[in-house]
């Protein structure tokens, strides 16, 4: 109403003087004026200016007077025409405090003879003060006296009024478009779209939180490399067997009997199951055969080799007791070559720190086939680990019980500027194909290394806990920008 | 992995050179041992006492740690890591001999029956006028702590006495007796011992009281006597202190006890070659006869070599490298074996493993041994075969993915439209520079090839009217730009589009979706001019509704635009609910 006036009004005048006489022209009420005046000048469709001016209200006991005579009146009257009444008779009639005023104000105007006996010294008396607060109400000026003397009274305070002279705005329009926060169903069902104006958005900061599921870090590395694995033509071995005997192990390996990884210090060995409830006994006698005395060209390792020592179960500390299995296997069907992985959990029986886990993920691959060479071996390295991001490769020669040659594979760290160690790899011992039965021709050349390491140094984490297990921020996964190894 | 510790001084004095770090780390890297740390031996005292480190001195001893492979364990000490790097570097090998000495004249070493039942061998010899400095009594002490800890299993497979001979007379007896019925003085101790006391007494010695189970349970401890009953050891626990070896000790007896008899040749071999180099015969040892209960009689230590033929083509089959036979047995020469041309065969290497080579078992550790010293950096890679997946299809399947994840679900709709449907309906202007045309069309649904995927999207949210809102859709797709730059004139470009359609417009969620989007991709939101990440500034695209849009500026360059759909545009679709729309090009992100 008062916002259609005031910008109906300034389409054909310049100006709006005066803000309450506008209301009272408009029988408006001047307050809902003031309100649609400062919420347009806000958004800028006129131009406001601060008037002010000082007017007279009356006071509560003026508001009294106004409507019901002041008490000097009211005493007046209630004395008779003639004669006299007792003044505690005259109390009775009034109320206290109009009793008390009017006494003094009657008295003072010597409208009335006070004593025990009151009575009325003039027959008529007019009610000036009720016309002047009445004037002083309907907003006409009264004389400056007056004032004075109702002000003395308390009947009357000042009170500063104020008001707006208005002009046409920058963004004038004779009619106020909406302001939205978001376009809706209705808006486009009324066609008032066009009048939305919408809040200003703040592209400085981000949009609310997405609602959104989440893959853990260490499986979405996992899957890229299982992508890699599978375009180097690598089949996946089946890896969900946790329980493994030292058998398979270690001693179908070449990991002789003494050795320190056998060691209750660095394997989880079993309470229960305890061992193992069968094993291939011929080829247990050929692996017993080969660490005792050797065979297929080995001077074995010229001990005695305990079959209690191969029954003890244990969590695998290695996939490699997988590809043991698997390589068995192969061995028993006519020849053909096969490259195989597996990215799955392994155990070992250490102290948590940042950098060692009691459990982690071993990443393995291996070719089997007729001459293979430490050439081949490289040639994949350098293949698989490209695909990682590393192709600055170099390998020391190393130790493994079971692979000969062994070759620690080392990557040119550019944010470390050093050579950094990455994996493992070799070639498996005669002494462990042979006796699975596979022609002396057929080599299989293998690399491992673990899933968390490389992670680590992708996704720049430096403590093991803060990448895998419970104690896993969930923001942290959360966060986690997709794995793009394998891209590049 | 074994470590060593030995001083720097020392060890290049050994190899006749002095080298930078860079330098020693690099042969140590070719030759397959790693130097692990260089410190100062009062730094490992600090460390060890958990001391403020002092600031190291110009005159304190530089100390390298080096790592060794578990299965070297002749390398264990200054002495025999300096031979096999000397030998690496191409000097001539040491070859070590057992004095030649008449039966009658060596000492002897009885066993009794007993031992067999805990501790059933002993091997022994003799370094004969030998002289020690302190460093290297310090290393023969480390090396025998070494073997312990490493191929003794903690001395369970087998354990070393050292003594000064000169106070001793031959034969010795190696026996087992009740504990009750041996008596001695230990090392280190002035009082006598009977044997059960002094394993009590070790129960409180924090190094030896983990050696104690090995013989604790049993009937018999095992005990090496001299002719006068001096008790030189009661193995693997303690020797006496009578025959304790000293810095002026000349002739030196050894003795290994074992429940594994290979390792304790290996052990004693080890050790008396390993010390024969301060030998008054350098590298030479005296043996000891061991006469068994049963008569059975060998002599130690057997410095035989054992002699291998290996075929020439098993180690280039096997290496994937050429190499002719003096090749191969000049190679070996550097790795401690001696091989030569076979007599049997053209293409065979015979190849003589020395005593200290204990490694060695099979063909394919002559073959790794080439390898090294070729140089496993040297040799030729082969590849085998392998697929390269492409990038940007990869990209995209993974982004496909994350989106799902965010709970959009995927469309898959036509590259074709009509022009209008790019055009006029997006309220935009056929500028003639962008799509391609069509030249025979047979209905006016395929006139042009899509320039944004924002026709599809809008065609299937308006028909899919009835459908539960909201509406959250995507799809990974290309679109084709006319391209001066390729020789068809024209260039695919891949894309995503997201959209919301609901009661609301939904621009907060696209928005979110967007952050997500480069969240994913890795990328920061930084502020605007800020070329390292992304931010998002209002624009001006006919399609979408003003001051509800905006531009995404990545890495300097904009890649895409979100907003409310122009309602006018919802209109020309046929969509009675608002929408919002989001557009970017992926490819930006390989």
């Amino acid at each position: 109403m008062a916002e259609d006036a005031i910008l109906g009004y300034l389409a054909t005048h310049a100006e709006i003087p005066d803000s309450e006489q506008f209301a009272t022209q408009h029988s408006l009420h001047h307050n809902e004026v003031v309100n649609v005046i400062k919420s347009l000048h806000g958004f800028r469709y006129i131009d406001a200016h601060d008037i002010k001016r000082e007017t007279w209200v009356l006071t509560d006991e003026g508001k009294k007077y106004a409507a019901d005579g002041s008490p000097e009146v009211q005493l007046f009257l209630a004395l008779p025409p003639q004669g006299s009444i007792s003044k505690d008779e005259l109390q009775k009639k009034l109320d206290p405090s109009v009793f008390k005023i009017g006494c003094s104000q009657a008295g003072k105007n010597k409208w009335v003879e006070m004593g025990k006996q009151v009575s009325r010294k003039v027959q008529h008396v007019e009610d000036k003060v009720k016309d002047l607060l009445i004037r002083v109400q309907s907003g006409q000026a009264i004389g400056k006296d007056d004032i004075n003397s109702l002000k003395a009274r308390k009947l009357i305070v000042a009170q500063t009024w104020k008001g707006y002279s208005v002009r046409k705005g920058p963004n004038y329009a004779p009619k106020r478009k909406k302001v939205a926060t978001d376009l809706t169903r209705e808006n486009l069902q009324r066609g008032d779209w066009k009048e939305l104006e919408f809040k200003e958005y703040n592209f400085n900061a981000k949009g609310p939180p997405a609602e959104s599921g989440h893959l853990h870090p260490l499986l979405k590395v996992k899957q890229q490399l299982k992508n890699i694995f599978l375009q180097l033509g690598f089949e996946e071995m089946p890896t969900n067997n946790f329980v493994e005997s030292s058998f398979w192990n270690f001693d179908a390996l070449f990991q002789p009997q003494q050795h320190p990884a056998r060691d209750s210090h660095d394997t989880f060995f079993l309470e229960a199951p305890s061992t193992t409830r069968e094993l291939p006994e011929d080829y247990v006698e050929l692996v017993k055969h080969v660490h005792e005395s050797g065979g297929y060209g080995s001077r074995g390792y010229m001990y005695d080799w305990k079959r209690e020592e191969a029954n003890k179960n244990l969590l695998r500390t290695h996939t490699t007791a997988v590809s043991t299995r698997m390589l068995y296997a192969l061995a028993k069907q006519p020849f053909s070559p096969k490259r195989y992985f597996s990215i799955d959990r392994v155990f070992r029986n250490e102290s948590v720190d940042r950098t060692h886990l009691a459990e982690f993920h071993q990443i393995e691959g291996l070719v089997c086939d007729r001459g293979l060479t430490l050439g081949d071996l490289i040639g994949v390295l350098n293949d698989f680990f490209s695909r990682l991001g590393m192709s600055k490769l170099r390998f020391k020669p190393a130790y493994n019980p079971y692979t000969e040659p062994s070759m620690e594979i080392f990557s040119y760290h550019e944010g470390l500027k050093k050579w950094v160690e990455i994996g493992n790899s070799g070639m498996f011992r005669p002494e462990m194909l042979l006796p699975m039965g596979f022609p002396e021709d057929v080599r299989v050349i293998a690399w491992g290394l673990s899933l968390e390491r490389p992670t680590m140094i992708l996704y720049g984490i430096d403590n093991i806990r803060d990448l895998f297990g419970h104690k896993v921020d969930l923001s942290l996964i959360k966060r986690n920008p997709i794995c793009r190894l394998g891209i590049n | 992995m074994p470590t060593v510790s030995v001083g720097r001084d020392r060890l290049f004095a050994a190899l006749g050179r002095s080298y930078t770090q860079e330098e020693f780390d690099e042969l140590c890297f070719s030759f397959g041992i790693e130097l692990d740390d260089v410190t100062t031996e009062k730094a490992i005292i600090s460390k060890e006492k958990h001391l403020e480190e002092d600031k190291p001195s110009a005159d304190d001893e530089i100390i390298y740690k080096i790592e060794i492979p578990a299965n070297r364990y002749d390398l264990l000490s200054l002495e025999g890591l300096a031979e096999a790097l000397r030998v690496f570097n191409g000097e001539k090998k040491i070859r070590y001999t057992v004095a030649l000495i008449p039966k009658e004249s060596m000492l002897k070493m009885h066993v009794k029956k007993e031992t067999s039942l805990i501790r059933p061998f002993v091997v022994c010899a003799v370094l004969r006028g030998i002289t020690f400095d302190e460093a290297s009594y310090n290393s023969f002490i480390d090396l025998q702590d070494k073997l312990h800890q490493n191929i003794c299993r903690k001395r369970t497979l087998a354990a070393i006495g050292t003594h000064d001979l000169d106070t001793l007379q031959g034969p010795f007896t190696y026996e087992a007796l009740p504990p009750t019925d041996i008596n001695f003085i230990p090392l280190k101790q002035v009082k006598n011992f009977r044997a059960d006391e002094l394993m009590e007494f070790y129960k409180s010695d924090e190094k030896l009281t983990k050696f104690l189970h090995i013989i604790e349970n049993s009937s018999v401890f095992p005990v090496i006597y001299d002719s006068n009953r001096t008790v030189l050891s009661l193995p693997p626990i303690i020797n006496g202190a009578h025959s304790a070896i000293t810095l002026k000790t000349k002739n030196v007896f050894i003795e290994c006890t074992a429940t594994d008899l290979t390792k304790a040749k290996i052990v004693l071999n080890t050790m008396v070659t390993t010390f024969s180099i301060y030998c008054e015969r350098k590298f030479e040892v005296e043996p000891v006869e061991v006469i068994s209960f049963d008569g059975n009689s060998s002599v130690y230590p057997d410095l035989s070599e054992y002699t291998m033929e290996v075929p020439l083509s098993y180690i280039t089959g096997s290496i994937g490298v050429p190499l002719e036979v003096d090749e191969v047995t000049n190679l070996l020469k550097r790795m401690q074996l001696n091989a030569e041309k076979a007599g049997s065969g053209a293409s065979n290497i015979s190849v003589s493993v020395p005593p200290t080579r204990s490694d060695i078992l099979h063909p394919c550790d002559v073959m790794e041994d080439v390898a090294i010293a070729y140089g496993y950096n040297n040799i030729p890679k082969r590849k085998l075969s392998s697929l390269r997946p492409l990038p940007l299809n990869q990209l995209s399947d993974l982004i496909r993915s994350e989106i799902s994840m965010n709970g959009f679900t995927e469309v898959l709709t036509w590259i074709l439209c009509s022009k209008k449907e790019i055009f006029e309906m997006l309220n935009r202007k056929d500028d003639k520079s962008t799509a391609v045309i069509i030249g025979n069309p047979r209905s006016s649904d395929f006139e042009v090839v899509r320039t944004s995927l924002m026709p599809g999207m809008l065609k299937t949210v308006g028909h899919n009217k009835d459908h539960p809102k909201p509406i959250k859709i995507y799809e990974v797709g290309d679109v084709v730009l006319l391209d001066d730059t390729k020789d068809v004139g024209a260039t695919n470009r891949r894309l995503l589009a997201a959209l919301y359609c609901g009661a609301n417009s939904g621009f907060e969620l696209i928005h979110s979706l967007v952050d997500r989007i480069m969240e994913v991709m890795g990328t920061p939101f930084v502020s605007i001019g800020d070329k390292s990440g992304y931010y998002i500034e209002l624009s001006e695209e006919p399609e979408f509704l003003l001051g509800r849009q905006a531009k995404i500026i990545y890495k300097g360059s904009r890649i895409g635009t979100f907003g409310i759909v122009h309602p006018e545009v919802l209109n020309n679709f046929g969509i009675p609910d608002p929408c919002s729309f989001l557009e970017l090009n992926i490819e930006s992100f390989l």
